[in-house]
């Protein structure tokens, strides 16, 4: 066939084809969607901080282990309050001359998402331990640790923001270990990843492929467990600072185990620490609202006073769901002033 | 329960059976080869029993065994017709007669065939592709080894410019642009011009193409390690000034290539220069797409970066690796292809179902559903030119299945056939959104496009590789190591990807049952992951043995040879007196 003998023709047809399809399958769609889009309203915009720690953040690579995408599918509701939706991303633009857009949606999970991170975990003092060697606060952690982020010391500047490295960890390291600028543009950035309410009166889309609940049997064979796993929302919402061992780290996060607020009777200041955070004491790290940042049910409170009061050796009375429930309507009544 | 739920699900069913194919192909060969030995021992065993008994024959016997010797070696002289004139083989169709002696231990493998007339200056051009391509692989496997490491042990080192965020990508792209594309590319600057019947058009250009290429690599390398990337898509991560370098090399060599070919002095265009030039001319589309500033703000760059991906690997290397079988393939075995046509359906399917799959790596995420759905449609597409190739392929085989137990290039081309079918038809299957479930984000990804790159395309290249350098060289490698580098690599390579696999899926399910915290999922990927460093360092070592073959191939002196042939003879003769004739 001439058609096949003529080069022109026929390589001309295949780039035709392909640069056709492209333009339907790629060009067209992303730039219908960079035209039809844009931030929910209520977006906050990275401030100026928190966009040079993203560069740090692309620098780096993290995106090689970290997604930052919440499916609508229901394994992925631990990493966020409502499916993704386009919106979230519309405020990415070109970062610079020489660097693309960077939504950073990510494709691997080897380690958890951090689309909502900043509610998650947002304490300074956690994030800069965690960046300088992560297994000081996560035994089992393989993340890279990022020691050339911090700088050393003999003494302190007033606005240095010293970390407390346990000594182990420390590798020989004299004086005093300061996070630098770089590693607090990097945690400013991770505190800014939270996830954006839809405007008020727009339902969010369901996550598909729901479990199908399985408590009514559980409650059966273990009564009284119709509170939820203690343990789990421990690990989940806890154990990053204060250890799967319950014994915190000293000058950073304080012991549960043994402690007069777990073991003691004034369940109010315990559910108030819970929800609303703590900085009492100046020898640890300010805590956040944990509670309160991730929605915690009473239920979940209940199971999570329980389980700090009775592990570790700790061997203190449980509490019913109902005292907790009191105290927490009282929370949620003034939180919400 | 759970796990018969899980076994009837299709994706998992497609799976599982793609998982199994090779490993059966790769006992096969074993059982084969085996089979050989124990059969030779066994005859062995049976002479030493006949020995004893020839031992007892009488003298009557050995009479009568001598008389039968007699009549049974009664033959024509073989100069009944010919009389006494004297006997020639003017066009030499007597050639050399191999012949074996001994019980061996390891076959003796059919030699190289010897070299059409290649120009040495495009001779020395393409070994400089392939010795470049060389080292890449070499530096981009090692560096893959050590990230693969990283996972067992993450103190090993805290510089920054290793710290894994920075070396993945370097790792990838190495052996991306600078292994697998420097090959092709080598190898195709001696089918094109081979299969267009004409002289390359200019030498000297693909010289610059392959300068160009070597320092956006090395450029691409640095900078990462650096700190400085393009964003965070994957194989997207060179910025884009030194990816125009890669651009420039390769818009030289296709602009090199075509006007090869438009001299061409036969009619039609072989498939396989379809192949490469659609393959050449796509990547720049793509790369143009995927690089031009001012646009792909949001979710652009998302969807962008679907279709970059998949068409880098699908129009690129694998349109052009396949370009390169359907020349080398028919080489090796001496015959035809076995359809034209199909090879045609196939590229023309290729591109119309390839080029829609990209967005199938963001399913379930906040891209338009349908676009989606148009990706695992695309993927279910794909079965057409992949079943297409791999019949072809086989099919070429057929009828010639004696000659890949005495070849040592051949066995690298099966498990490249192999894998296509298999890695492929893995990728649509995993397309599924059930299967999608389970497997997104887990090591399950790299566990395939291990399967893919290296299993498909760097034994295609390898394969290619030992068939085309003897030809250029004369020299061959020892078939004893080129052997170990094929099984090492294929044993590293169902080490890696096996145990990744199927830690991964334990862990999506975990993910999914969502009782467990997500740290448990990484305890829980500890072992696999010591499983996949000891299957990457048998296949880094066997990259070692790849390397000290080329090497051999390519550097080596000459061994001291005794003349035998005529033309040994002759040509020694010649020297010798030359020698003489200059002292």
């Amino acid at each position: 066939m001439e058609f096949f003998n003529n080069h022109k023709k026929l390589f001309g047809t295949a780039l035709v084809l392909f640069i056709t399809l492209t333009i339907i399958v790629a060009i067209l769609p992303a730039i219908n969607n960079q035209q039809n889009n844009a931030p929910l309203p209520n977006a906050v915009k990275l401030s100026e901080e928190a966009f040079l720690g993203k560069q740090s953040f692309i620098a780096n690579g993290c995106v090689a282990c970290h997604t930052q995408q919440v499916r609508n599918v229901d394994m992925d509701k631990v990493w966020g309050n409502r499916p993704g939706i386009a919106a979230d991303y519309a405020s990415a633009t070109r970062t610079s001359l020489w660097i693309n857009t960077a939504t950073l949606m990510g494709t691997e999970r080897t380690g958890p998402d951090l689309t909502n991170v900043g509610v998650r975990q947002p304490s300074v003092a956690w994030n800069l331990l965690h960046l300088y060697q992560p297994r000081t606060v996560v035994a089992q952690s393989i993340m890279p640790a990022y020691p050339w982020l911090f700088e050393t010391k003999k003494e302190l500047n007033e606005d240095d923001v010293e970390v407390i490295v346990p000594d182990e960890f420390r590798k020989g390291v004299q004086g005093k270990i300061v996070a630098s600028k770089e590693v607090l543009h990097l945690v400013a950035y991770l505190q800014s990843l939270k996830q954006t309410p839809l405007p008020d009166g727009k339902p969010a889309s369901d996550f598909l492929y729901q479990k199908k609940k399985q408590e009514s049997v559980n409650a059966q064979s273990e009564q009284p467990s119709l509170l939820p796993d203690g343990n789990l929302l421990y690990v989940n919402n806890c154990q990053a600072c204060h250890q799967a061992n319950g014994e915190g780290l000293k000058g950073a996060f304080p012991p549960l185990k043994g402690s007069t607020v777990v073991l003691g009777n004034d369940l109010e200041l315990f559910v108030n620490i819970i929800m609303l955070g703590y900085d009492a004491r100046p020898e640890y790290a300010t805590m956040n609202a944990v509670g309160l940042d991730n929605k915690l049910t009473p239920e979940e409170v209940t199971a999570i006073v329980n389980h700090e009061k009775t592990s570790w050796g700790n061997n203190a009375k449980t509490v019913t769901l109902e005292e907790v429930k009191k105290i927490m309507d009282y929370i949620n009544v003034t939180a919400k002033k | 329960m759970e796990n018969n739920t899980l076994l009837s699900e299709t994706g998992i069913i497609i799976t599982l059976v793609l998982i199994i194919i090779p490993v059966i192909t790769a006992l096969l060969i074993v059982i084969y080869k085996i089979y050989g030995i124990v059969n030779g021992l066994v005859r062995k065993r049976e002479l030493e029993k006949f020995n004893e008994y020839f031992k007892g024959l009488s003298q009557e016997e050995v009479k009568q065994l001598e008389q039968r010797k007699r009549e049974l070696e009664f033959a024509l002289s073989n100069n009944e017709l010919a009389g006494n004139i004297k006997i020639s083989d003017s066009r030499g169709l007597i050639a050399s007669i191999n012949s074996a002696e001994e019980l061996r231990f390891v076959e003796k493998k059919k030699k190289s065939q010897p070299r059409p007339y290649i120009e040495p200056k495009l001779s020395r051009l393409i070994l400089w592709y392939l010795e470049c391509a060389v080292f890449w692989l070499i530096f981009g496997t090692t560096v893959g080894e050590y990230v693969g490491i990283k996972f067992v042990a993450p103190d090993v080192d805290h510089i920054s410019w290793l710290s894994f965020g920075r070396l993945r990508p370097v790792h990838t792209n190495a052996v991306f642009w600078g292994w697998a594309s420097m090959a092709m590319m080598g190898l195709a600057y001696y089918v094109v011009p081979r299969i267009s019947n004409a002289p390359l058009a200019s030498i000297k250009t693909g010289f610059y193409s392959l300068v160009l290429i070597n320092i956006s690599v090395i450029l691409g390398s640095i900078t990462l390690m650096a700190g400085i990337n393009n964003g965070g898509g994957e194989y997207r991560e060179y910025i884009w000034p030194v990816m125009a370098l890669f651009g420039i090399g390769i818009i030289l060599s296709i602009w090199n290539f075509i006007k090869t070919i438009a001299h061409r002095s036969n009619k039609e265009i072989y498939v396989s220069n379809w192949y490469i030039i659609s393959a050449m001319m796509f990547l720049l589309v793509i790369a143009v797409v995927a690089y031009w500033p001012g646009w792909q703000n949001g979710l652009g760059e998302t969807i962008v970066q679907g279709y970059y991906m998949h068409q880098g690997v699908g129009m690129w290397f694998m349109l052009f690796n396949l370009g390169l079988m359907y020349y080398f393939l028919p080489q090796q075995l001496n015959k035809p292809i076995y359809s034209y046509s199909l090879g045609i359906l196939a590229f023309w399917a290729q591109i119309l179902f390839y080029t829609l799959i990209g967005t199938h790596h963001f399913i379930f995420s906040a891209i338009p559903w349908w676009l989606q759905t148009i990706a695992i449609v695309g993927s279910a597409g794909m079965v057409i030119p992949v079943v297409a190739g791999t019949t072809n392929f086989l099919m070429t085989f057929t009828g010639s299945w004696h000659k890949l137990s005495g070849s040592y290039t051949l066995p690298f081309y099966l498990i490249g056939i192999i894998f296509y079918f298999t890695g492929s038809l893995q990728g649509t299957a995993e397309a599924f959104r059930f299967t999608n479930l389970i497997w997104h984000f887990t090591d399950f990804t790299v566990a395939h496009s291990h399967l893919t790159m290296y299993g498909i395309i760097t034994f295609m290249l390898w394969g290619f590789i030992y068939t085309l350098v003897p030809r250029l060289t004369g020299k061959e490698p020892s078939q004893i190591i080129v052997g170990a580098h094929f099984w090492l690599a294929l044993i590293g390579l169902l080490f890696y990807t096996f145990p990744l696999m199927y830690g991964a899926t334990l862990r999506g399910l975990m993910w999914m049952e969502g009782t467990k915290s997500f740290i448990e999922s990484v305890e829980l990927m500890a072992p696999f992951w010591l499983w996949r460093a000891i299957g990457g360092s048998l296949m880094w070592f066997s990259h070692i043995l790849f390397a000290y073959n080329f090497y051999v191939m390519v550097k080596s002196k000459e061994k001291t040879v005794i003349p035998t042939s005529p033309a040994e003879i002759l040509l020694a003769k010649e020297e010798l007196e030359k020698q003489a004739l200059t002292n």
